[in-house]
């Protein structure tokens, strides 16, 4: 899909409560603008309960179901079940949790979903940290990358939880990395999970102003650097078949530029910036990138 | 209509069946196993036309329930023990939610120690939530209360807890009348939400709510709660009227002149009925207050019946520790406005499957004037 040829048609309503530049409220409008009106969101707790309003009023048109943070995969899988029961199959359920609701506490009811082959599609919109509870740090949390609960930088002996490759060992329908920062790549692979049956998985990096340390403006911006430095790859695997990258960039740039653009890694010196490229490079060179 | 011998477990799997569920997750675990067998076997040979979704944890199984509940279908789960106790955030979710999920919970001790026998601790440890609890005694009750448990939560808009004692009521051979599916579709109507998942009618549920709107929305749980006992009472009567087998909130035995009365709740019922009947035969006035919704909790039925007895001795398989046991909480709760109260004793009858014996409720009766009214007792 052309995302020139996405319509001019909103599911969101004006006035949620994400902060400015807020990259978890441009991906869900986009999001749902692949998915229509046949989508029911079913939502863990992250910024997104806040992000939707608050009684009576809701940031969305499509039907919307708050749960406790464990359990998004378990709730959509009945969800789910229970329109098949009703003979309406079409209905695109769509978990949409933050990197805490997936990489942490959701991960068991995520890889029970994604075993049993359920019929849904689980966006996880990875800000990198528990960002709503105040920017503490996950297993999405970069090493190096301050948060209040890694004041002098995330241990550089941990590793950024590989989801991509967790959920692919499942063997699900598809699974795919992407960003709002690159909307022809996004507006795809929506496309292909929303058109694919079983279990899909989009991973998106979602930039946060207030815990990346950035100026809200800056947001797309700081989306963008993360995948043309190779901290973040997009790329895509559908079943039964090799990953595939869809963005190359024509020349990688160093990952010095994409980190010293952020508050939470102004504290980095040369070695920890080195052992950061290192491991970049290393990733990129599995991937046949480099 | 037919008549059978099956375990308890399997009439609350006929129960379930009876009552049409769209979804069932489950997860195993002792002494619960055989329900889920049983319902996933009439699952895949067609018996029954619902989806079952083999969850990962007990968290996943009430969490797929509730979403089932939340996508406008009938769901069912059982559990027990440390199963219920892992549920508990999404159980505090679903009456939020106001969603009649059903849960059927085998009554199992928790550790540590490791344990799998009885007791009450698992549902007592969840009493406050605004789920509603029924105690059931033996297999036929378990199958009925399950058909009536579906459509007192899908009228109340409030989920409910059943409890069958782990192994001496699970595991147990007894005689069910089985219903026919023509008389429980008579009884329970399909389930047709006003709201739920809806595309074509899109509504967010659960949204934040500030305190105003969030103590209204509690205020309500305690008035449907209240308004339950009229649900319940039209559930017993048609029921009776359709199977002609009768139900209240509480059931007596002997006990219009008795001067010993005892309470308890489950399947042990039977074990004091028993001694009620030897002591009868001893002239020994003794009868018995069987509590069977234990939520809501029927104190006006409780104090029409205690009030004026001498003795009232509470036998609970369970305990608020640093309290009181939790049933003998609420008899004492029940009476505090009358003037003349009974002596009443809080007795731990059992944990962990700890045996209980004919005589041992016997004995109790003989040595009535020896017990205390002032602390907890303990069997030796």
């Amino acid at each position: 899909m052309d995302f020139r040829d996405v319509k001019n048609i909103e599911y969101m309503n004006q006035g949620d409560y994400a902060c400015p530049g807020c990259g978890a409220g441009l991906s869900m409008r986009h999001a749902l603008k692949v998915l229509g009106e046949k989508t029911i969101i079913v939502m863990p707790a992250s910024c997104w309960s806040i992000i939707a309003g608050v009684f009576p009023t809701t940031a969305l048109q499509v039907p919307l179901m708050h749960v406790p943070f464990a359990t998004a995969a378990a709730v959509a899988s009945g969800v789910k079940n229970a329109y098949r029961k009703k003979g309406q199959d079409d209905v695109n359920v769509v978990c949409w949790a933050g990197d805490g609701g997936t990489f942490d506490i959701g991960l068991q009811a995520l890889s029970g979903a994604a075993e049993r082959k359920e019929d849904i599609i689980y966006v996880c919109y990875d800000n990198e940290a528990y960002m709503n509870t105040g920017i503490q740090r996950s297993s999405a949390t970069p090493p190096g990358a301050w948060t209040t609960t890694t004041p002098t930088g995330n241990p550089l002996i941990y590793e950024k939880k590989d989801m991509f490759n967790i959920v692919a060992s499942h063997n699900p329908a598809y699974v795919a990395t992407a960003t709002v920062a690159y909307p022809d790549d996004f507006y795809m692979k929506f496309e292909k999970a929303k058109n694919a049956k079983g279990f899909r998985f989009i991973h998106l990096l979602s930039a946060c102003p207030p815990g990346w340390r950035i100026d809200s403006k800056d947001s797309v911006k700081a989306m963008r650097l993360a995948v043309e430095s190779g901290m973040f790859v997009l790329m895509e695997k559908e079943q039964g078949k090799p990953i595939r990258v869809t963005y190359k960039p024509e020349r990688f740039i160093p990952v010095r530029e994409y980190l010293l653009f952020q508050g939470r890694y102004r504290h980095l010196d040369e070695n920890t910036i080195n052992e950061i490229q290192i491991r970049v490079n290393e990733r990129l060179k599995d991937l046949d990138l480099l | 209509m037919v008549k059978d011998m099956v375990l308890g477990s399997e009439a609350v799997a006929l129960g379930v069946k009876l009552a049409r569920p769209k979804v069932i997750s489950a997860y195993p675990i002792t002494p619960q196993t055989h329900i889920i067998e049983r319902l996933s076997e009439m699952v895949d040979n067609g018996e029954l036309d619902a989806s079952f979704i083999r969850v990962e944890s007990e968290l996943s199984a009430i969490s797929a329930a509730m979403g089932a509940s939340q996508a406008g279908v009938r769901a069912f789960t059982a559990t027990s023990s440390h199963g219920l106790a892992l549920m508990h955030e999404v159980l505090h979710w679903i009456v939020g939610a106001r969603l009649p999920v059903v849960l059927v919970n085998a009554n199992r001790a928790i550790g540590s120690p490791w344990n799998i026998w009885t007791d009450q601790t698992d549902s007592m440890s969840q009493r406050d939530l605004g789920w509603l609890q029924v105690y059931c005694e033996t297999a036929q009750e378990a199958l009925d209360t399950v058909l009536q448990a579906f459509y007192v939560a899908e009228k109340v808009l409030l989920p409910i807890m059943v409890m069958i004692d782990g192994f001496i009521l699970s595991h147990t051979l007894e005689e069910v009348v089985i219903p026919t599916q023509e008389q429980a579709d008579e009884f329970l109507p399909p389930y047709e939400p006003e709201y739920f998942l809806d595309i074509n009618n899109p509504l967010s549920f659960g949204n934040a709510a500030k305190g105003d709107v969030f103590y209204n929305l509690r205020k309500d749980i305690q008035r449907s709660m209240e308004a339950s006992f009229g649900v319940i009472n039209e559930a017993h009567n048609r029921f009776d009227d359709i199977f002609g087998r009768r139900y209240d909130l509480i059931d007596t035995y002997f006990i219009d002149d008795a001067e010993i009365v005892f309470v308890i709740a489950g399947a042990l019922t039977g074990t004091v009925r028993v001694a009620v009947d030897k002591l009868r035969n001893m002239g020994v006035k003794a009868g018995l207050l069987k509590i069977r919704y234990f939520r809501p909790f029927p104190s006006d039925l409780v104090r029409s019946y205690l009030t004026d007895k001498k003795h009232v001795v509470v036998l609970n398989r369970s305990l608020s520790f640093g309290s009181a046991g939790q049933i003998t909480q609420e008899i004492k709760n029940a009476l505090y406005f009358e003037k003349d109260k009974p002596f009443i004793y809080d007795y731990v009858l059992s944990l962990g499957g700890k045996e209980v014996f004919v005589e041992d409720i016997v004995k109790l009766a003989l040595n009535i004037d020896s017990l205390e009214t002032s602390k907890i007792l303990w069997r030796e």
